[in-house]
């Protein structure tokens, strides 16, 4: 049983779609402008420098890594609705990324960072820390468990407020794969007001970073549950390889 | 109609934001005792073969401005130009060696800094060697999906001729954005690879 992301092994990955990811430049969120490239990427294509990636194996996990509930708990738990955040990491294929590191971070239940540079009003919570991470199954599974994060005022507009979210990285089978990301919540209205999330060209994608309320899967009068699939680039299955030996 | 693909679309990517440290390096921004260590910041273990070198730089933004809330990852090949973890099918690459870490720009200063090794030559997929060469993924605040980008070495100026990702730059101009020059201090060899992001000589990113 592999329970790393070593195991995988195929072919290059399927050139990304730029124009279904935001653009580097997006001028409604200011920071993007003396941030985004002018100059068209360089398409390089898969070497090997793209196709490997590093390995994260289940031993580097502590037991409460993928609970946010408990990891940072000092004098008892930390306020907020408790969710569960649970998916599967797939391919453009459809197929399961086994292995794949999972890293989460996000604000407490009042919108609030633990981070020196925040300077929102809302209080610290004492007991939430704010960040976790686990590596998929078999199936590609992952599940954490959290404090549903409040919405947050940023200093982007005059009176700009990131609908509530939990940022999200990933490692996949290849560097090429890795990706940063972040889920909402089905049913905010705030999503279609923020200038980050507006960033992505359609509807259809912002879609696709919005979790929906799991009822089948909420805990009762335990935990609230949200899904949330996520997926990477696929690889081109080897059919017809003709390679260099040495590749 | 013809028959579908059914292929899914990729997770659209959104920016890692200001509290990216949270996640990815939550000792490094105070918040302790979740992690032993912060992933991707462990030393070289001494058993590594290999020269070590150090790479260090900043990141401008297009005023010319050091970023000082960036995340670096970096990703290379072993000593024998082998990659470690997966997708190497040529051969067991150096056990000790990770061949990935990951630090935050220093707060103040923008500095980042890693101490690696030199990695070997890797083959282009038609078999041609590369240079060596050192990939780097930058995320950051008003990044709105990860720039990659490639160091290569200052002092290896016949592998970067004939390197056949360099020899594809069109605007030759743009091709020492990528090369790091090296100087030494305490011994070592220290690669400096400063990035920027836009503006006057903006660093060559690839769409790999
Ligand atoms: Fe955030």
């Amino acid at each position: 049983m592999r329970n790393d992301n070593s195991s995988h092994q195929g072919g290059s990955f399927y050139q990304r779609d730029r124009s279904w990811h935001p653009p580097a430049f997006t001028p409604d969120y200011k920071t993007s402008v003396l941030r985004s490239p002018k100059y068209a990427l360089l398409s390089l294509g898969n070497t090997l420098s793209e196709m490997t990636g590093p390995v994260f194996g289940h031993a580097m996990l502590g037991p409460l890594d993928n609970d946010l509930i408990l990891n940072y708990a000092q004098t008892g738990e930390p306020i907020g609705p408790r969710i569960i955040v649970h998916g599967q990491v797939l391919d453009e294929d459809a197929r399961p990324v086994r292995g794949a590191l999972v890293e989460f971070w996000q604000a407490n239940a009042g919108g609030r960072y633990r981070h020196k540079k925040e300077s929102y009003l809302a209080a610290i919570d004492p007991n939430f820390g704010g960040c976790g991470r686990t590596i998929t199954d078999e199936e590609g599974r992952y599940w954490f468990r959290t404090i549903k994060p409040g919405p947050y005022p940023w200093p982007n507009g005059v009176n700009d407020w990131r609908p509530a979210h939990i940022h999200f990285s990933v490692f996949g089978h290849a560097f090429a794969q890795r990706l940063i990301t972040q889920m909402y919540f089905e049913g905010d209205p705030m999503i279609w007001q923020c200038p980050i999330v507006m960033g992505i060209p359609s509807r259809e994608a912002v879609e696709r970073l919005v979790a929906a309320l799991d009822r089948e899967n909420t805990l009762p009068m335990d935990t609230m549950a949200y899904k949330f699939d996520i997926v990477l680039r696929g690889r081109r299955s080897t059919l017809f390889e003709n390679r260099m030996e040495g590749n | 109609m013809v028959q579908s693909l059914r292929r899914l679309k990729e997770s659209p990517s959104q920016t890692a934001g200001p509290y990216v440290h949270i996640g990815a390096t939550p000792n490094f921004s105070g918040i302790e005792g979740v992690y032993p260590h912060d992933l991707g910041s462990l030393p070289l273990a001494p058993e590594v073969e290999g020269e070590r070198i150090v790479v260090t730089g900043r990141i401008f933004d297009g005023s010319g401005t050091p970023i000082k809330d960036a995340l670096v990852e970096i990703w290379q090949a072993d000593a024998q130009g082998l990659y470690p973890g997966q997708g190497e099918r040529r051969g067991a690459a150096d056990p000790h060696f990770p061949g990935w870490f990951r630090q935050p720009v220093d707060g103040t200063s923008g500095v980042y800094r890693f101490e690696t090794i030199k990695p070997g030559i890797v083959p282009y997929f038609d078999g041609r060697p590369m240079a060596p060469h050192i990939t780097f993924w930058i995320v950051a605040r008003g990044i709105n999906i990860g720039l990659h980008t490639r160091l290569y070495f200052g002092d290896e100026d016949k592998a970067n001729a004939a390197d056949p990702i360099l020899g594809r730059i069109e605007h030759r101009l743009r091709v020492p954005t990528l090369i790091a020059p090296r100087s030494d201090a305490d011994g070592k060899p220290v690669y400096t690879f400063d990035i920027r992001l836009q503006g006057e000589n903006e660093t060559v990113f690839f769409d790999i």
